[in-house]
């Protein structure tokens, strides 16, 4: 149950886009966004779009790995639809029924809304499913790395998130073993109402609490031992060094960047 | 009479993913009821995976899995009351601990039984007293006990559940010699108060060569035999072969027996080894006269 969350899981591979820089990956996804909500217009996210097929088809990640991280959010994305679909209110009228209302305007923002987020998974599950936690940290900690002049701890939020995301399938995978240790106590999750379900979690809870401070407190331990003192004096095992293919992607996903730009422009 | 009864039993987990791996292929398995079984096998060879399908924790990709010869997924609403029938303590389960008191720790499971509260408390001085807790550590928190009482607190969980089968993974890892003896002991005490089946998996030749009477032998997710100890630890070589090993004094006895000592070749613990080197001594001696 637990191990069907994918959202932020990584699948190793060696297609160009898991190669590339995990700098140009972040900085292309956050264009990717910005492309995605730049235009009201129609045309305006099919360059979002053209950028997804493309970074899909060169992952070669599997279609239905992107179909899981998006099943979760049908009831969210249903709901965006039906309340874009009733509540705008603009140009021809299709459907009048009493209160309800159906408009040109109506769908043409239900339809935009829907493609937009479900693009916008797909694409940005994209950047986990093909960058490890690691490169996906150390790419984080480059490109904030001017700010360490104004004294931002940057290397140090680096460490405690690459820490977080390290753990997060540990913590899934701890969560499982204690639930299943309950059950196989008799305990139920899914019975009773809201109250005894609360109640239901403290078995899961304490065990959990527990072990992760005792796993914080010996990690923190190994971390001295090996004689981590933050920043000071480290150097990078892996170096990340950018190549031609990720000018190449740049270009690309900058003239689609344009492209959007000046479709917002013209309409 | 088999009390649990696996038919070509099969589970692959991370179907669809890069990860896919068949945990479990096509065990076909019959576990007497009241025996106690050692259940060996190198890590990875599937025997938590399975012993996880004996409960319904997991269900099965092909196959089944039968109590008393019924199904125990044909009814999903009876899951449940399955489960307080075969009572399953997992590898370390100090980590399932979460009560206040060891006492409360241990109710947990007869509590979601819906016994009355008499019985619940009954039954929670009856297992402490199988595995040796006091009063006194009944009323104490769990998490200042050491790491030997906190397991026993565990175990004592499962069995207050009085289950009619129960599985055990590795009760003793981590534990020092006499930890591990103990609650050996402590396991047999409850089959003999309740007669109940045991199923134990150990990484331990010599606990389960002193303790079970059958050996379910598990690799590469199949079951390589199922035999009584004496026959299953008489293919020392095919089991070497598949990265286990016989006890300890069977190797000392098969070495010595190489070299002339009259040994059988069914020993598979100390006292066995004792006794007869004991009998050839005597008999050697005797027939000599004083050295």
């Amino acid at each position: 149950m637990l191990k069907d969350i994918t959202i932020g899981q990584y699948f190793p591979g060696s297609s160009p886009v898991h190669r590339m820089d995990p700098r140009f990956k972040l900085i292309m996804t956050l264009l990717f966004i910005a492309m995605l909500f730049m235009g009201q217009h129609l045309y305006s996210i099919c360059f979002g779009i053209v950028f997804c097929i493309l970074a899909l088809a060169l992952s070669r990640i599997p279609v239905k790995l992107i179909w899981k991280s998006i099943k979760p959010l049908i009831p969210v994305l249903l709901i965006t639809a039906i309340l874009d679909l009733f509540m705008v209110d603009s140009g021809d009228v299709y459907l009048h029924w009493h209160f309800l209302k159906i408009t040109a305007g109506g769908v043409r923002t239900a339809v935009l809304m829907v493609t937009r987020i479900i693009v916008l998974l797909a694409g940005s599950s994209l950047l986990t499913y093909t960058t490890s936690p690691i490169a996906l940290t150390d790419a984080i900690e480059r490109l904030l790395s001017p700010l360490k002049k104004l004294h931002v701890p940057v290397h140090t939020f680096a460490m405690m998130m690459t820490i977080s995301l390290r753990f997060i399938p540990t913590l899934l995978e701890e969560t499982d073993k204690i639930m299943t240790a309950q059950k196989a106590r008799g305990a139920s999750f899914s019975e009773g109402n809201l109250l005894q379900r609360a109640k239901a979690l403290v078995p899961i809870l304490v065990p959990l609490l527990v072990s992760s401070f005792h796993r914080a407190e010996e990690l923190a331990t190994a971390m001295e031992c090996r004689c981590y003192r933050g920043e000071t004096g480290r150097t990078k095992m892996r170096q990340l060094h950018a190549a031609g293919r990720d000018y190449a992607a740049m270009t690309v996903t900058l003239l689609l960047f344009t492209g959007a730009v000046a479709v917002k422009i013209i309409f | 009479m088999a009390t649990i009864q696996t038919e070509g039993l099969t589970y692959r987990y991370g179907i669809g993913t890069p990860f896919e791996k068949t945990a479990v292929d096509h065990v076909d398995l019959e576990i007497e009821a009241g025996s106690f079984v050692g259940i060996i096998g190198h890590t990875g060879s599937g025997k938590s995976t399975l012993i996880q399908h004996l409960n319904g924790l997991l269900r099965p990709t092909e196959g089944k899995v039968l109590l008393d010869g019924v199904d125990i997924w044909a009814d999903k609403s009876k899951m449940r009351q399955m489960r307080f029938r075969v009572g399953l303590v997992f590898q370390y389960p100090e980590y399932q601990i979460f009560e206040e008191t060891v006492a409360k720790d241990i109710a947990f499971g007869p509590r979601n039984m819906g016994l009355a509260e008499e019985e619940v408390q009954a039954r929670v001085r009856e297992t402490a007293a199988i595995v040796g807790l006091s009063e006194e550590i009944l009323k104490q928190s769990p998490f200042l006990l050491s790491g030997g009482q906190k397991r026993r607190v565990a175990i004592a969980g499962v069995m207050a559940m009085r289950p009619e089968v129960l599985i055990l993974d590795e009760p003793t890892a981590g534990l020092d010699p006499r930890g591990r003896e103990e609650i050996l002991q402590e396991i047999q005490a409850y089959r003999n108060q309740t007669g109940a089946t045991i199923l134990l998996v150990s990484h331990s030749m010599e606990d389960v060569a002193r303790h079970a009477k059958k050996i379910l032998v598990m690799n590469a997710g199949k079951v390589f035999c199922y035999d009584t100890v004496a026959n299953v630890f008489r293919r020392s070589q095919e089991l070497q072969a598949i990265g286990l090993a016989v006890p300890q004094i069977t190797r000392v006895c098969d070495a010595l027996r190489a070299r002339g000592v009259p040994l059988t070749d069914d020993i598979f613990t100390v006292e066995q080894a004792k006794q007869q080197l004991l009998e050839w001594y005597h008999r050697t001696r005797g027939g000599q006269g004083t050295c």
